[in-house]
């Protein structure tokens, strides 16, 4: 299989404006990943599945990923005059990072038996710009996987032909695999009757007063 | 690598010349309207005003293997629609992952695939060993390769009794490999203590050594294997009502398989060379002299023929592995179990279970739980051309194709 960067200028030739950028994987290096545009990602995924030398025909895994906004502290040395003397003095900078969900797919290739080729596609922000192009047109096996993203982290996936829930019910309204999801006391809380009956009750008759 | 094609080729070719030319023949030729590419049959007379039929097969019905529902849309007897509808089973799997540690997932991971917990374990600590370097010592490797065909034995076994059961064999077959499963299932419990959340696979090694006398147990039971699966052929093979309700039923192309994500015997049936004991190789694979066979109609009868004929190729691997096994330590010295804290980074690890590519991916930020923990299920995708399959065919027919799939619905709903 060619290298990550050699991906990325063919893919810039291929599809003309397409942004790429390489995204570092520290564990393991040869798991590194290809971060795609929202406007290019179908013609990128296009290529990637048709060019006959890289024929990643196969897409293995797709899934959500949750980066709430976090803050991370970081310990800076700074020169300083301190009593007419320089001397070095730790701070702590603080930094926040942009909160977005994160769709990322596991490419291989079925004809040529490599891989994997790992591409990620980045929402604007967690709150109401969470769309993203569905790749599900190029590779059927994302169908049921967006979704399932859908389902658990509230990505909206464009352009998927059936984006519903898949394994929670099609009531709910929360996406449990966010890291902010608070899960309720009581799944099976149901008003019943009783209960109106006991606030009209609560209404009626005043607490006594306590002596 | 020679693929055995020809010979299952003449060996299937010779089973339909045994047939009684009647109705069980060649399984391309099988019917003009049986294929996956009957889009909506039209209604041969519209006057009648026959309606449409829903029906909500499940969650609760015999034959979806759990709680899986199907909503099926009828024409007559034919199926025009076909929704699955997951989610019975959920517990949010992957949020519990997230919320132990490294060590603390394995025992769940037992629960995803409950008949296969052995390949389960696996994919997990061979994901992790692949994130932290890890590398089990060769006895440990051994072992993980004879219990993990010894799962794959359980598995085909399993399934091939449930489908024919669900093509009216009621008992007799699914009874037979129950038998056989228990020998295997004995065996699991002498070195695991469990009959079926073993719990057995660590980072770099494995919990326990094997208990004296469980080499020879086990070669007892695998020298029984080929006879007990001569027999279950005998039984099914040939018998004109499987060859009658498999041949030409659910036909899934290649190229739509591979476009799906279809792995494991499903994908092969369809006649794509793509097994990750050979691909990857991964454990010990490549010392072992064993061929993948491949289907070439992608039918039911294809599914059922690759398993029988995976099953064989599997006691051929465990004759090697169980003559070659050394002595030995059986858990790598650097392996560290508790508070294992990997760099920040993410891996994605896959292994070839019973059911096709189980894969986990992991992304780690250097506290004692993963950030993110994903299971890649194959029983769920291997679900996504169901409705490809079932169009156009009858609704006993839909029963058929989805046992052919092999769901489980712990790894379906996770």
């Amino acid at each position: 299989m060619q290298s990550l960067e050699q991906i990325k200028v063919r893919i810039e030739q291929a599809v003309p404006g397409a942004c790429v950028v390489i995204v570092a994987n520290d564990a393991l290096p040869t798991q590194s990943s290809l971060l795609l545009d929202h406007r290019h990602a179908v013609d990128v995924a296009r290529f990637l599945r048709d060019d006959p030398e890289l024929c990643f025909d196969y897409a293995s895994n797709v899934t959500g990923v949750d980066r709430p906004e976090s803050i991370i502290k970081e310990k800076v040395r700074v020169k300083k005059m301190v009593d007419g003397a320089e001397c070095l003095i730790e701070e702590v900078s603080e930094r926040k990072t942009r909160a977005y969900l994160e769709a990322v797919y596991h490419l291989y290739s079925m004809k040529l038996k490599h891989g994997p080729l790992i591409i990620r596609l980045q929402t604007e922000n967690r709150e109401e710009k969470t769309h993203l192009p569905s790749l599900t047109p190029v590779w059927r096996s994302c169908e049921f996987q967006e979704r399932e993203a859908f389902d658990l982290f509230g990505i909206l996936f464009d352009g998927h032909p059936d984006l519903r829930r898949i394994l929670m019910w099609d009531g709910f309204k929360d996406f449990p695999m966010r890291k902010d999801y608070v899960d309720p006391d009581d799944y099976e809380y149901e008003p019943t009757p009783h209960d109106e009956v006991l606030e009209r009750a609560k209404q009626h008759y005043k607490p006594e007063v306590q002596s | 690598m020679i693929a055995p094609r020809e010979e299952f080729k003449s060996w299937q070719s010779g089973v339909a010349g045994n047939g009684s030319g009647n109705g069980s023949g060649n399984g391309s030729s099988y019917g003009a309207v049986r294929s996956s590419e009957a889009k909506l049959v039209k209604k041969t007379d519209d006057s009648l005003g026959g309606d449409l039929l829903e029906v909500a097969m499940g969650p609760h019905h015999p034959s979806t293997h759990g709680v899986f529902r199907m909503d099926v849309v009828l024409d007559g007897e034919t199926v025009v629609k076909l929704k699955p509808v997951f989610g019975y089973l959920h517990r949010n799997h992957e949020k519990i992952g997230e919320t132990n540690s490294y060590l603390a997932a394995i025992p769940y991971t037992d629960r995803l695939d409950y008949i296969c917990s052995m390949t389960n374990n696996w994919a997990y600590v061979h994901t992790v060993e692949k994130l932290t370097g890890l590398q089990p010592p060769e006895r440990a490797e051994y072992i993980r390769v004879i219990v993990a065909e010894l799962t794959r034995l359980v598995n085909h076994t399993c399934l091939i009794g449930f489908l024919v059961q669900d093509m009216g064999a009621l008992g007799t077959p699914l009874m037979y490999a129950f038998r056989e499963r228990e020998n295997i299932i004995d065996l699991f419990e002498s070195l695991s203590g469990s009959r079926m959340m073993f719990n057995y696979m660590r980072f770099g090694g494995l919990r326990c050594d094997l208990p004296p006398g469980w080499i020879e147990q086990a070669k007892r039971v695998v020298a029984n294997y080929s006879r007990f699966l001569d027999d279950y052929e005998a039984l099914l093979s040939g018998n004109e009502i499987l060859l009658a309700r498999s041949q030409g039923v659910g036909v899934l192309k290649k190229d739509l398989a591979i476009s799906a994500g279809v792995t494991g015997p499903m994908l092969r049936a369809s006649g794509v060379n793509y097994d990750l004991r050979k691909v990857d190789q991964y454990g010990i694979y490549n010392r072992f002299q064993f061929r993948i066979p491949l289907g070439e109609h992608g039918d039911v009868f294809d599914r059922y023929m690759i398993r029988v004929l995976e099953m064989r190729e599997a006691v051929k691997i465990l004759d090697q592995a169980l003559a070659q096994i050394p002595e030995g330590p059986i858990n790598d010295p650097k392996a560290k179990l508790r508070g294992l804290r990997p760099k920040p980074g993410e891996v994605y690890g896959r292994i070839e279970s019973p059911k096709g590519e189980l894969g986990f991916y992991l992304i780690t930020d250097g506290s004692p739980n993963p950030y993110r923990f994903r299971i890649r299920p194959p029983s769920l995708i291997n679900l996504t051309i169901l409705e490809d399959m079932c169009l156009g065919q009858s609704v006993a027919d839909a029963v058929i194709i989805l046992g052919s799939v092999d769901i489980v619905l712990g790894e379906v709903d996770r």
